[in-house]
């Protein structure tokens, strides 16, 4: 029996936004990219210096589900994640390591890999659940709430952060929510679309 | 009643072959895809990999398309998918789903000297796929890390539990670039010499280049089929890089995929393992399959013959495994001498007759990700 699936709650990170179930977190007009990470990891009061090893993408990632994660969670929460470059950004750095012959550092080749940032995600909240990393041309609202109701009902996961992390040579593009079976909006493709274009 | 998803139509293009025979025959054979390769511009001295052989690649590829127009990756996966889709009898409707696993795409693009030709981003190899075969869906592309090929039969087997599709086409793919070598070199990961998984000799991994491709479908009576009857994916949440130490993520994949098929350890009759030959996951592996009771079945891993083809290698060793299942056959596991695992397992050391009815297949990967899948040999045929 396939229930009514809820979105308990959602953020939206832009180059000078934080925005989360509609208010404004943090807001810095002035901020380059992809500075408004670290200023809000600062604002936010973190202490998880880790977070200065990870690379933009696996800090988006982090960042919005440290503000979706931080009231109390389930343990069998589920991660999917997707974006349109991949790990382009940071696969450029490797790259130019490579071409101007230095020798290539491990810590930028790990991230090289887009699921990287879902790792992040699982070892900071302690998620030992399904994780799954998609590619899309654009915005895919239909698949993320296909496949994160696919894994509630069918008891894989209890909740799912689910989200789209763009990072590309100018721009953050950030949008995560967590689906569950409580909340205030209905797990629908067009109200996914409408608090992402919000 | 739960209704059987089945895997079917499969195609394989490596270096042993760009058809399901001719692999089969050279791993009953004994023959490697590893050789030593001189490319500087690859890397600064001699390395063992399993590479596609350019030339052969676009002799045949030249049947279909002008191999000029296309990246190698998308020729080897083209000319995949294109026999899965020939051996499936289906066509490509508005229902159909595609889904492209790799964990780089067309990374060779971001080298100076590369063509001049924007497909850096994985969502636009994607793109070039869906154009060749007029598929209607936007595709799927899953990019998460080693587990992407077996992890995509998962996807696969959901979308269509929710009727989310007709039915799923998968293919996998990755190549060898200075770019991931560069990388395992610069993590001290690469093995000087052919990898040999599980060994007490092993020192590191060994790259490959494959595709491969299959059909997820309702279908139980298409060619080469097997019923996908559990799967799982876990997170070890424990280091982006290194395997967990007690083998956690795997263990809780192995015993979800089997909870999901309503069988026991005792019911599995064939491992084909992740296997990479790195010191840390063999060891990982090998404590999750003690604490999973799975030791005493007989488990191989591919990546002898094929090296690891990241993105593309639990799809290619999935299929590999699954007809080894169906003409009841274990296949050796190559690179294999002396164990050096600290729990015993049963590795597979001569090609040897074995009824098989249940295959498990793992894979784990960066990022700390676990999957396990469990086919069932299909008795509908």
């Amino acid at each position: 029996m396939k229930e009514n699936l809820k979105i308990q709650s959602y953020c939206r990170i832009t180059n000078n936004s934080i925005v989360v179930n509609g208010q404004s977190v943090f807001e810095n007009k002035a901020a380059v990219f992809p500075e408004i990470l670290k200023l809000a990891y600062r604002q936010l009061n973190l202490n998880y210096p880790k977070f200065f090893k990870m690379d933009t993408l696996s800090r988006l990632a982090f960042l919005s589900a440290e503000l979706l994660l931080k009231g109390s969670h389930n343990s069998n929460t589920a991660i999917v994640l997707s974006n349109r470059s991949g790990s382009l950004d940071t696969d450029l750095k490797h790259q130019q390591t490579i071409d101007s012959g230095d020798y290539p550092s491990p810590s930028i080749f790990v991230y090289t890999l887009p699921n990287i940032g879902t790792g992040e995600i699982a070892i900071r909240h302690k998620l030992r659940s399904e994780n799954a990393f998609f590619v899309f041309e654009e915005f895919n609202a239909e698949f993320l709430q296909d496949y994160s109701s696919i894994l509630i009902n069918s008891a894989k996961s209890e909740q799912v952060l689910c989200g789209w992390v763009e990072v590309d040579n100018h721009n953050i593009d950030g949008f995560m929510f967590l689906a569950g079976k409580q909340g205030e909006y209905d797990l629908d493709t067009n109200i996914i679309e409408k608090l992402y274009k919000a | 009643m739960r209704k059987g998803i089945y895997i079917s139509a499969p195609s394989v293009l490596t270096p042993l072959g760009f058809t399901m025979e001719e692999n089969l025959s050279a791993i009953k054979r004994g023959e490697i895809g590893i050789e030593l390769h001189r490319n500087p511009k690859m890397l600064d001295r001699p390395f063992y990999a399993s590479l596609v052989d350019s030339e052969n690649l676009d002799k045949s590829f030249s049947e279909l398309a002008n191999p000029d127009a296309f990246t190698k990756l998308e020729k080897m996966m083209i000319l995949s998918l294109k026999k899965t889709l020939e051996m499936s009898g289906s066509n490509i409707t508005p229902g159909s789903a595609l889904i492209i696993a790799t964990t780089k795409g067309n990374i060779d693009l971001l080298e100076k000297d590369a063509a001049d030709i924007d497909r850096k981003e994985l969502s636009q190899l994607a793109g070039v796929i869906k154009d060749f075969f007029k598929f209607q869906k936007p595709p799927v592309v899953l990019s998460n890390a080693c587990v992407s090929g077996l992890m995509a039969v998962s996807v696969g087997k959901r979308l269509m539990e929710n009727d989310s599709c007709n039915e799923v086409f998968i293919v996998s793919g990755d190549i060898v670039s200075a770019f991931t070598l560069s990388g395992f070199d610069a993590f001290k990961a690469y093995s000087d010499k052919p990898c040999k998984p599980y060994s007490k000799y092993r020192n590191g991994i060994t790259l490959g280049e494959a595709a491969a491709s299959v059909l997820i479908s309702s279908k139980g009576d298409s060619v080469g089929s097997a019923e996908i009857l559990g799967e799982r994916s876990c997170n070890d949440a424990n280091h982006i890089s290194g395997p967990s130490r007690t083998g956690e993520g795997l263990f809780r994949a192995i015993n979800g995929a089997l909870e999901d098929s309503e069988l026991g350890p005792e019911h599995i009759d064939a491992i084909c393992a992740h296997g990479t030959a790195t010191l840390y996951n063999d060891e990982m592996e090998a404590i999750a399959f003690d604490r999973a009771k799975l030791t005493h079945v007989p488990l191989n891993s591919l990546k002898g013959y094929y090296g690891h083809t990241t993105g593309a290698a639990g799809l290619l060793e999935a299929i590999i495994a699954i007809e080894s299942m169906n003409e009841n056959t274990l296949y050796p596991s190559a690179g294999m001498d002396e164990a050096g695992v600290s729990k015993p397992l049963n590795i597979i050391s001569r090609l040897e007759s074995k009824p098989i009815r249940h295959l498990l297949k793992t894979s784990s990967g960066f990022g700390g990700i676990n999957t396990a899948v469990v086919f069932r040999k299909n008795s509908s045929k």
